[in-house]
């Protein structure tokens, strides 16, 4: 198999795995603070992806449409947890499940009422079409990889924000205590709404900035949460590094998984039972990475709490 | 009779009369709606046992709905083209017998329970919601990408399967045979319930200690239970396959598992009658909301929340109060 070609699908897992831990950052903060479990995290990556199509389309603009895509998403997440959310913190995971299923049903039923059926398209902008060749003779989409580099910084700034910062403080206080941090004269629904909308933020611009690159549509969210969901059983609920960690994996599973496995059935099938079998397992690789993950640590790799 | 017994038979008298009334009005299309009401229930019977009793939240019972689907539509489709499943080591030649269809839909959701079950209880709340739904993600891709069924578009089954002396093409002798399957599997949980395998489970949901205090392990107890699940959600799948003569990945998605708890919730849950009722409000709200409005699931949402966040204890609880301990 060509070296090109290897390094071609390492970097498109990257920055798969990248835009993945824009989205379980968000679910695993809000479940490591709140301890909620969030299914309506994927309709904020929708909003997202839908407030950048339609705003860049009508200002001709990208970056008037991924500063349209944080606001609405920020909002659009502050407003759900002050309407909906907060009445949930207290519930069991049952009434959490069923009222943010309720929500994607609104979210999505929602969005189709306003946009319609059909795909919208967010262009690639200009200045960063094409692509680039890359130490080592690798020509790669500059797109992609302006990708990895904005998901790989935001990373660092999002351990900035928890290692150093005030609400980084107040947050880790949450996730260990929340009466203590009450207790202590911390505004708790406000810290609740910040990092509610802090998460919201973060998956509008990941379905932004992926929106760039498949079509934006209602359900688009789901598919993804769910891939965010499995990054962050692999990592552990609740810490962020877990989520960095499990995303990589899952997205060099992914990509890599459909690369390698059908030439690999082809060494003891026929090409199309092999291009069938290798395909179907590929699919599943990355669950059943989960699968093992669990096999060995029921909580996952950086996870502490059950 | 206790006022729950009064309204589980009068519900249950309900389902069954009106598709009868309709037979004789000549309206086919009730039927038709009561049967998929009553198919829906089955599978909420079916994940009741493990969410209201055994307190654990499956995001996941698709796949076994779904395998109950495949299982319908593969042997079907081999009887339709006459091509055996496998002729070697033995000859499996495909059925259009339901008997032998539910049989097979039993056994593969029953192990595929058994395997996702003793991998997922490993795990509690919210890790095992989040598992059991990427389960389910893992079996409809792998259904998406399995083109030998129809990959992405389905399979059509041109004609309903046979059961011996009926003909099930007509509406009301196959809603028969969905209604029967509905008062078994009805009357077997609610006898399961009451078991001392039903108080123990029961007991192993309000305290995991106490019930491994008395001897009892809890893990064996919940996989039982999730496997039993399984198995009656996988019956619905293969019923609901008959009733469309169609199978698609579709059946397989998290979108189809929360459906399956809609039904649960909206009846009420650990209810023995929930699902039905669920099953039943969810068909007539599809059907009438869906006759107003496009885009219904807008209202369907709307009032899962309003009962998720005002009336706990689902409709059932709303109608009858809040289920009493001790009886």
């Amino acid at each position: 198999m060509p070296y090109l070609l290897i390094a071609e699908q390492l970097l498109n897992g990257l920055q798969f795995g990248v835009m993945l831990f824009l989205m379980a950052a968000g679910l695993t903060l809000v479940f490591g603070v709140m301890g909620l479990i969030n299914l309506a995290h994927g309709s904020l990556f929708m909003v997202g992806a839908f407030s950048a199509a339609w705003v860049s389309g009508v200002s001709g603009s990208f970056t008037f449409g991924l500063i349209a895509a944080l606001a609405a998403s920020a909002a659009a997440g502050a407003l759900m947890e002050v309407v909906v959310i907060r009445r949930l913190y207290k519930r069991d995971h049952l009434d959490q499940v069923l009222a943010t299923f309720a929500l994607i049903l609104i979210f999505s039923e929602g969005t189709r009422w306003v946009f319609g059926s059909f795909p919208l398209y967010l262009n690639i902008p200009e200045a960063l079409s094409g692509s680039v060749t890359l130490p080592g003779g690798i020509r790669y989409s500059l797109y992609r990889l302006t990708l990895i580099v904005v998901g790989l910084l935001i990373a660092l700034g999002l351990y900035f924000l928890i290692a150093h910062t005030r609400l980084g403080v107040q947050v880790r206080a949450g996730e260990s205590d929340r009466e203590m941090i009450a207790a202590l004269g911390v505004d708790i629904s406000k810290l609740y709404t910040i990092v509610f909308a802090l998460g919201a933020a973060l998956a509008g611009l990941a379905g932004a900035l992926v929106g760039a690159i498949q079509s934006v549509q209602v359900g688009m969210g789901e598919p993804v949460l769910i891939l965010a969901f499995v990054v962050i059983v692999i990592g552990g609920i609740g810490s962020i590094k877990g989520a960095f960690v499990g995303a990589l994996l899952v997205g060099l599973t992914d990509t890599l998984g459909g690369l390698f496995l059908p030439p690999f059935f082809e060494l003891f099938m026929d090409a199309s039972a092999a291009a069938s079998a290798g395909s179907s397992l590929a699919s599943m690789s990355i669950y059943i990475l989960m699968a093992v993950v669990l096999i060995v640590k029921p909580t996952g790799l950086f996870g502490a709490k059950g | 009779m206790s006022r729950e017994s009064i309204f589980d038979c009068v519900l249950i008298l309900c389902l069954a009369a009106v598709p009868i009334w309709a037979h004789f009005a000549e309206e086919p299309f009730i039927i038709t709606l009561a049967t998929r009401a009553a198919i829906f229930a089955i599978a909420g019977i079916g994940l009741n046992l493990v969410l209201g009793q055994g307190g654990l939240v499956s995001l996941g019972h698709a796949t076994f709905f779904g395998l109950g689907g495949y299982a319908m539509g593969i042997l079907a489709s081999h009887a339709q083209t006459y091509m055996p499943l496998s002729e070697w080591p033995i000859l499996i030649e495909g059925t259009k017998s339901m008997p032998v269809i539910w049989v097979v839909a039993l056994l593969a959701s029953g192990i595929a329970a058994l395997l996702i079950g003793a991998l997922s209880l490993r795990t509690s709340g919210v890790y095992f919601i989040m598992i059991t739904l990427a389960f389910g993600q893992m079996f409809y891709y792998f259904a998406v990408s399995w083109s030998a069924y129809g990959g992405d578009d389905g399979l059509s089954i041109y004609l309903r399967n046979d059961f011996p002396g009926l003909n099930t093409l007509d509406p009301i002798q196959f809603f028969l045979i969905v209604f029967v399957w509905l008062l078994v599997v009805w009357i077997f949980t609610a006898t399961l319930i009451r078991s001392p395998f039903g108080l123990a489970l029961n007991a192993s949901r309000q305290s995991t200690e106490r019930v491994e205090t008395v001897g009892i392990n809890p893990y064996h107890l919940r996989l039982t239970a999730f496997v039993i699940s399984g198995m009656i959600t996988g019956l619905a799948g293969a019923l609901f396959a008959d009733l469309n003569r169609f199978i698609s990945p579709s059946m397989f998605s998290w979108q189809t598992s929360g459906e399956i708890m809609v039904f649960v919730i909206l009846g009420g849950v650990a209810r023995r009658s929930g699902p039905i009722l669920g099953a039943v409000v969810f068909i007539a709200l599809e059907h009438f909301l869906g006759g107003l409005s496009d885009y219904w699931h807008i209202y369907l949402g709307a009032l899962l929340l309003l009962v998720v966040l005002f009336a706990r204890g689902g409709l059932i609880g709303m109608l009858l109060g809040r289920e009493r301990v001790h009886e």
